[in-house]
């Protein structure tokens, strides 16, 4: 298989109007997320990570710009020496893919739109996303936004690239804004909840003026019991004050333990790495998004179809959950379930030969599905990009 | 008049104008239709009162399933379509043709669904953006985008702008509040996007859809997040003897992890502009003032301002006033949003929009300042210091055609200097008429191609909303022939 590694954007562009010619390709950085979406019919490979490194960052502006194959972690720790960080969170999801989780790639990232537990308070890696540059299946290239972040000149094509899987163009460059570092962080812990009133625990915290930036319940099981969890971050002495507060104004829901900094910290790195979830090297994984209200019926929902290991974050309103890797890996009943409340499933972990006969991705109604395939059209008419990786034709 | 040229009408369009009118009032009646030439002049302009035309009529829809046949039926006729809600656009976005058919919004105003337990409501594109906040106030919630114009201005058009507000820094701009979406399309087809749920499936259609200036569908009805209101909040006012003292104390702030809810930045005229207009107690012996704002108990808000403060007087405050009351917080608010209205008793002005990096403020100013002294005109600053939004206030005679002519001029230099230091064209106002044909400033023709492309996928007649946001020329050819 040809594996093109060009180390600037001017060759990325002559790669892609060569392959349409040559035939379509399949887009990489550290080739750590190759098994999330449907598996592509490429002959060729667009790797990426030699088109790395930070172009831009000014802690002052609270912007930072990268090359699309920079590690996740180069940026992180960049930013963490200026007492900063990227607020959507973005997981690694080592348990699901394999390969080495240091090379995650930000390209990746801002591809699959990820965001770890703290999505509820900051959004995902699309609302901190503010310029792109990329190359489009014309072998075009385009910038989009920048690096400041108020911007509506012309159309946001900047989200349009954040969850399109490469399909739409090969991001060479992404630029996000960025927040301060909270000095430290606790966490509001209680025990033995049920679903529904976890997830009442939950609405109660995030409506309440504490700012909670996690909410997560996470059923026990062999024996262990259930716990329900609420992160705060902040200064120090906001941090006693405000868990003081809210525990007070969940009174109803028992007393909880309290994690404070690095033990808080070390917590929701568990949960936004699927550790909840046990090992799921055997079994599929699914991403469900639903109203967070509706997060305890989905799950009975799931359960009766024979899902066997499920934990809920977002304040009820996503649901991680495992099955056994058989037929449509339950697809067809996690979609019913979602029918009743609303909401999206993605199968995010799934040997080749089910993501390839399944839906991966949530189908979509006819007209939205009638305008997915023109704007492919309108940034790869030929198919060069990712095809097939989202939706068949896609 | 203007600059700015607007095509010409079509004349077959014109001739079918009774025609047209009977088609509207058959669907949303005749008292929902404008066709009579005095009442149409209440939509010739929108809140860019330089431009305007009177179109051909106006419908005054009530529900999603009328603008769908309303769309449906001006596309067969190849008819053109401007979207507009309360006409508060700064940038001619809603300005009609005189070819064209206005739909206003105005009349699909309510709350469809308040949810507290999932933090949306869920409303029709006509409300206003106060009203939002205002209905879910009693439960402790709030609509984060506010932009100064929220009394008036509706979510219809904060979508089709992705507004923001003082209070972005912290809580983002529209697109960041907004979770689901009803549009209608050029030919009728009505799509639901997203929902109460978080990230939509497929494409980021939402997110393409948020700021595309009612070019690619027009908006019916919008799911929020509404947020818990905070305990409190409370500003803190600074002067300074200089721009660069005031840009190093944001810089500094953010630096040692503080995150306020706004940061506001004024210039010398502008200070001494809102102080005689609003007596806020502002000083009037400083070069630039900044007012800071910050939220929580009050014992965190004791905390975070005394940090503030002290950041402020390394970086060289020569004046620090706290709000110890709710009136003290009061005035010094007053002050900053009673601004434009401030200005426009002293001087006609032009309000630019441009967005720079903060670190290059100190510079921008004294070019600024440079290039309106190169025209004889006066300015004032007002500006998002935060994220990097100018407002710069161009001064001048709006009867002295020379002068109208020179503040466009002076307005696009000042613009152009915005993306010459990496900054854009608009940071909240849209691109609309007025910075059409700056565009080229900052994309070249292959970006703009492929925003164009989307649009065609849209609406392949480019029958919505037309002659905005792109250049003339340089279109694809159906755009070119609107």
């Amino acid at each position: 298989m040809p594996d093109f590694r060009p180390d600037d954007e001017a060759s990325v562009a002559e790669t892609v109007r060569a392959a349409r010619i040559d035939g379509p390709l399949e887009i990489t950085g550290g080739a750590t997320k190759r098994g999330l979406g449907r598996p592509t019919q490429t002959a060729a490979t667009l790797s990426l990570d030699r088109l790395s490194g930070i172009t831009l960052y000014e802690p002052a502006e609270l912007v930072i710009s990268a090359k699309a194959g920079t590690p996740l972690a180069e940026l992180e720790s960049t930013l963490a020496a200026g007492g900063q960080r990227l607020a959507f969170d973005p997981p690694r999801l080592t348990a699901l893919w394999e390969g080495d989780p240091a090379r995650a790639s930000i390209g990746a990232v801002v591809a699959a739109n990820l965001a770890g537990p703290r999505r509820i308070h900051a959004g995902a890696a699309r609302d901190s996303l503010i310029g792109v540059r990329l190359v489009n299946g014309r072998g075009e290239i385009v910038k989009n936004g920048g690096r400041v972040m108020k911007n509506v000149t012309g159309y946001d094509l900047v989200k349009l690239m954040a969850g399109a899987f490469g399909t739409l163009g090969v991001l060479t460059e992404v630029t996000f804004k960025v927040l301060p570092s909270p000095e430290t962080e606790a966490t509001l812990i209680f025990s033995g909840l049920s679903e529904a009133d976890a997830v009442a625990c939950l609405s109660a915290g995030l409506g309440s003026p504490w700012e909670v930036t996690g909410a997560a319940h996470l059923p026990g099981w062999a024996g262990s019991p259930a716990e329900t969890l609420l992160r705060l971050e902040g200064f120090e002495a906001q941090m006693t004050y405000r868990a003081g507060a809210l525990a007070a104004h969940l009174v109803a829901h028992g007393v909880p333990d309290v994690l404070r900094g690095e033990a808080s910290a070390a917590r929701w790195r568990e949960v936004g790495e699927l550790a909840p979830l046990g090992d799921v090297s055997a079994l599929a994984v699914w991403k469900i998004s639903t109203r967070p209200a509706s997060g305890p019926s989905v799950a009975a929902a799931l359960r009766r179809a024979g899902v066997s290991r499920l934990f809920l974050d977002w304040g009820g309103g996503l649901i991680w959950a495992a099955c056994e890797p058989a037929g449509d890996a339950q697809a067809g009943p996690i979609r019913a379930a979602l029918a009743a409340h609303g909401g999206h499933a993605t199968l995010m972990k799934a040997p080749d030969e089910i993501r390839a006969a399944a839906e991966v991705f949530h189908p979509l109604p006819t007209p939205v599905m009638e305008l997915t395939r023109k704007i492919k059209d309108a940034f790869d008419p030929a198919r060069v990009l990712n095809p097939g990786r989202m939706y068949a034709g896609v | 008049m203007s600059s700015v040229a607007q095509p010409a009408p079509d004349p077959a369009i014109l001739e079918r104008r009774a025609e047209i009118v009977r088609g509207l009032a058959a669907i949303v009646g005749e008292r929902w239709t404008i066709a009579d030439e005095d009442e149409l002049r209440a939509y010739e302009t929108d809140a860019l009162t330089a431009y305007r035309q009177v179109p051909l009529a106006v419908a005054l829809p009530a529900t999603t399933d009328e603008v769908s046949r309303i769309l449906a039926f001006l596309n067969r006729a190849g008819v053109k379509v401007v979207g507009r809600g309360a006409g508060t656009s700064l940038a001619g976005g809603a300005l009609p043709l005189a070819d064209s058919v206005v739909v206003g919004l105005s009349r699909m105003n309510r709350v469809l669904a308040l949810d507290t337990a999932n933090r949306t409501i869920r409303v029709e594109a006509g409300i206003t953006n106060l009203a939002v906040s205002q209905a879910v106030d009693h439960l402790g919630f709030f609509y984060a985008p506010d932009p100064s114009s929220q009394l008036a201005c509706t979510i219809g058009g904060n979508v089709g702008m992705n507004s923001g507000g003082a209070h972005c820094l912290k809580y983002g701009v529209t697109t960041n509040n907004l979770l689901g979406l009803t549009v209608v399309l050029m030919d009728g087809t009505v799509i639901e996007l997203g929902g109460e749920h978080l990230d939509s499936p497929g494409y980021d259609i939402l997110g393409l859809m948020t700021g595309s200036e009612g070019q690619l569908g027009l908006v019916t009805e919008a799911t929020l997040r509404i947020l818990p209101k905070a305990e409190g909040a409370r500003p803190v006012l600074f002067g300074f003897n200089s721009s660069e003292d005031a840009g190093a104390c944001v810089a500094a702030t953010l630096a040692r992890g503080i995150l306020p809810v706004a940061i506001e930045f004024m210039d010398r005229p502008a200070i001494r502009i809102c102080e005689e207009f609003a007596h806020a107690g502002y000083p009037l012996d400083v070069e630039a003032m900044l007012i800071v704002e910050v939220e929580g108990s009050p014992e965190e808000i004791s905390d975070q301002l005394e940090r503030i403060v002290a950041v402020a007087r390394e970086t060289g405050a020569v004046h620090v006033r706290e709000a110890r009351t709710a009136a003290e917080a009061a005035a010094i608010w007053k002050g900053r949003k009673s601004a434009f209205g401030a200005m426009g008793r002293i001087s006609d002005y032009m309000c630019m929009d441009g967005t720079i990096p903060t670190g290059r403020l100190p510079e921008v100013l004294t070019r600024i300042a440079a290039i309106c002294a190169g025209y004889g005109l006066g300015v004032a600053n007002i500006f998002h210091a935060g994220d990097g939004n100018l407002h710069p206030l161009v001064l001048y005679d709006v009867n002295d055609p020379e002068q109208l002519a020179k503040a466009e001029a002076c307005g696009a230099d000042i613009l152009r200097l915005c993306v010459e230091v990496g900054g854009c064209l608009t940071g909240e106002h849209g691109v609309g008429i007025e910075k059409r044909d700056l565009m080229r400033a900052q994309f070249d023709q292959v970006d703009l191609d492929q925003q164009m492309a989307l649009k065609s996928v849209f609406d392949p007649a480019w029958l919505l909303n037309p002659a905005k946001v792109f250049p003339l020329d340089g279109r694809p050819a159906p755009a070119r022939a609107a």
